[in-house]
């Protein structure tokens, strides 16, 4: 995390504009954009300064936004929930799909579901997330008019009272269930784009170790006692798969936030990949440095869950 | 003896009946380069004419994929567009594994502290969203192609930087290595004629995959207005600047879209098709 702080930080001292200028406009004079820089400590040496930054994060303090004037911790949790909400979504639907078409694909290898997999898979790896997404808008809500084409939910829905700021959760908890239809059917369009791509990755690494696991002597011996054919594969070589699938599902859920910034640009999502592309479209470091330093801890936390995975999934692991 | 019992028979056949989707792959690629080297010869009109009495004209035997906002051909802006992806992808690429090579070389030939030092900036790399990360050096450095090229190669490297250290840790053990050493060769000789060239296979494998994603994600720069600025015929600004039309018009981004996506899939087949021979045991199971 220090790494990650150190290159924002560099990054935020490379820049060819003035983030004082840009944040005070092109009206403001010389003793207001004196004033912002003493306010916030950038006219300091750079090490101070980075000095300054590392002691106020240890205290949770991520400094203020240049463009929305206010602290970026405060801004991060506003919109914190929204990305996590889509990325979830989009994670669940990549499991909930890429598991079993990866499983049907290695059972049915060289065979038409088999080839069906493949080439969508190849697609998934292969599609840009944005144009997808404005695919996607333009058939399912400018064609065909069944679903949003943006937002978290509809203008005349108020949003639910926030407990957990995902609108879905919060929705039911409330018991308010026009709300929660209204936040699920906007989640649908940008969560498929958003997902396809986690999907097809899941699916290919689900087919190709779930081959390695069918060829293995254990299986011929489920097969050999009698066991039907649905149970060898699902319950005796579909779990041991999952194993380096897990791995798999970790990185894309790292890649998903990247993903989030492009996402959430084409669907309008409050989220913090808009953020992060506002702030970094006006020279806002602060805020830039807050979104990355958030992100680079997601992905900590995911490498961590991951290994608690791995020994539920593996009692070799657990046990050794 | 098990692992040479377990190994499959090597193969005989030629490429193209092994992996013929690698060689449609590969087609693809040569045909685009075709395309990209004779663009002058094979556009229909200037990318960047604008005839706004032909705008948002739809696919027709005189603009065969339609015009768009203002009146430019579209087949003619995608065809100078591939000369773009193509650049991008070989020039991050390039770079990406020319400075993560070297890394890699140092760490695993170095080892001790300036491996573990090395390593360590590999790890915050990866920690790092990498298009938050391409981004914020973009902006930092002023949206353009040549900038997007470098935020996408910095956020890239760490990756050949591992796969080479892994090789380097295998191969400097290695009788051919030992043997050399005992000739009396210097490191950087070690390094540079014995140990790299023996690297070089897997380096190429994830290269033709990063060909496509390079490209993939210069498309999402320009496309988040980070990278390629308009009017410039680069396939992620035309899918940017059809956003508007997408459910009235939507060949403006139709057609440049579906050039990434061919594109993208062809090198990541020509990826797959290199695997797969570098590694037999890995046929047909990607």
């Amino acid at each position: 995390m220090i790494g990650v702080s150190i290159i924002t930080f560099g990054l935020s001292h490379i820049v060819p504009g003035d983030p004082a200028v840009v944040a005070m406009g092109d009206h403001a004079t010389n003793e207001q954009i004196d004033a912002f820089r003493e306010k916030h400590g950038l006219n300091k040496p750079v090490p101070e300064q980075y000095w300054i930054y590392i002691t106020n994060l240890l205290r949770g303090d991520l400094g203020i936004s240049l463009r929305t004037r206010r602290p970026v911790a405060a801004d991060l949790r506003d919109f914190f929930p929204a990305t996590f909400e889509l990325s979830l979504t989009a994670l669940l639907l990549s499991i909930l799909i890429g598991i079993p078409a990866g499983v049907v694909s290695a059972t049915a290898r060289n065979r038409l579901p088999d080839h069906v997999v493949r080439i969508l898979s190849l697609i998934g790896g292969s599609v840009p997330i944005f144009w997808l997404g404005l695919i996607l808008i333009g058939f399912f809500y400018g064609r065909l008019g069944w679903l949003p084409g943006g937002a978290r939910i509809d203008n005349f829905i108020p949003a639910p009272p926030t407990v957990t700021g995902l609108f879905t959760v919060d929705s039911l908890l409330a018991g308010d269930y026009r709300a929660f239809s209204s936040s699920v059917q906007h989640l649908l369009l940008p969560a498929l784009a958003l997902g396809y791509f986690s999907t097809a990755i899941i699916a290919r690494m689900m087919r190709s170790s779930m081959l390695e696991v069918l060829s293995q002597q254990y299986v011929l011996a489920a097969r050999a006692k009698g066991l039907r054919q649905g149970n060898v594969v699902w319950r005796h070589a579909a779990r041991n798969a999952l194993i380096p699938t897990v791995t798999t599902i970790g990185i894309t859920f790292g890649s998903l936030l990247s993903g989030a910034v492009l996402t959430e640009t084409i669907f309008s999502w409050p989220g913090l990949g808009r953020y992060a592309t506002f702030s970094a479209t006006s020279l806002d470091f602060p805020a830039v440095m807050g979104v990355t330093l958030l992100a680079a801890l997601v992905y900590t936390l995911t490498n961590l869950i991951v290994d608690l995975g791995y020994q539920w999934l593996d009692p070799r692991i657990r046990h050794g | 003896m098990a692992e040479t019992l377990a190994a499959p028979a090597p193969s005989y056949r030629p490429l193209w009946r092994r992996s013929p989707v690698t060689i449609a792959g590969l087609a693809l690629i040569v045909l685009l380069a075709l395309i990209a080297l004779s663009a002058p010869l094979l556009a229909p009109s200037d990318p960047l004419k604008q005839v706004l009495s032909t705008r948002l004209d739809p696919p027709s035997s005189e603009h065969w994929l339609g015009t768009d906002q203002l009146g430019r051909d579209i087949l003619s802006r995608m065809i100078y567009g591939a000369r773009i992806s193509l650049l991008i992808g070989i020039v991050v690429v390039g770079l990406a594994a020319s400075v993560g090579t070297f890394v890699g070389l140092i760490a695993g030939y170095a080892g001790g502290w300036l491996d573990e030092g090395l390593m360590r900036l590999t790890d915050v790399f990866f920690a790092f969203p990498a298009l938050i990360l391409a981004m914020a050096i973009s902006g930092a450095l002023g949206p353009s192609l040549t900038n997007a090229m470098i935020a996408i190669a910095v956020v890239s490297w760490p990756v050949y930087a591992r796969l080479v250290r892994a090789q380097v840790l295998s191969l400097r053990e290695r009788e051919f290595v030992e043997a050399a050493r005992g000739l009396g060769a210097s490191a950087e000789r070690l390094m540079w004629q014995h140990i790299l060239p023996n690297t070089l296979a897997p380096l190429l494998v994830q290269a033709s995959f990063d060909m496509g994603g390079a490209i993939l994600s210069a498309a999402g720069l320009s496309f988040i207005g980070f990278g390629t600025q308009p009017p410039t015929a680069e396939w992620g600004v035309m899918i940017s600047e059809g956003r508007n039309y997408i459910a009235t018009h939507p060949w403006l981004s139709l057609f440049p879209g579906l050039a990434i996506l061919f594109t993208v899939a062809a090198f990541n087949l020509i990826g797959d098709g290199l695997r797969d021979a570098l590694d037999p045991r890995l046929r047909g199971t990607g």
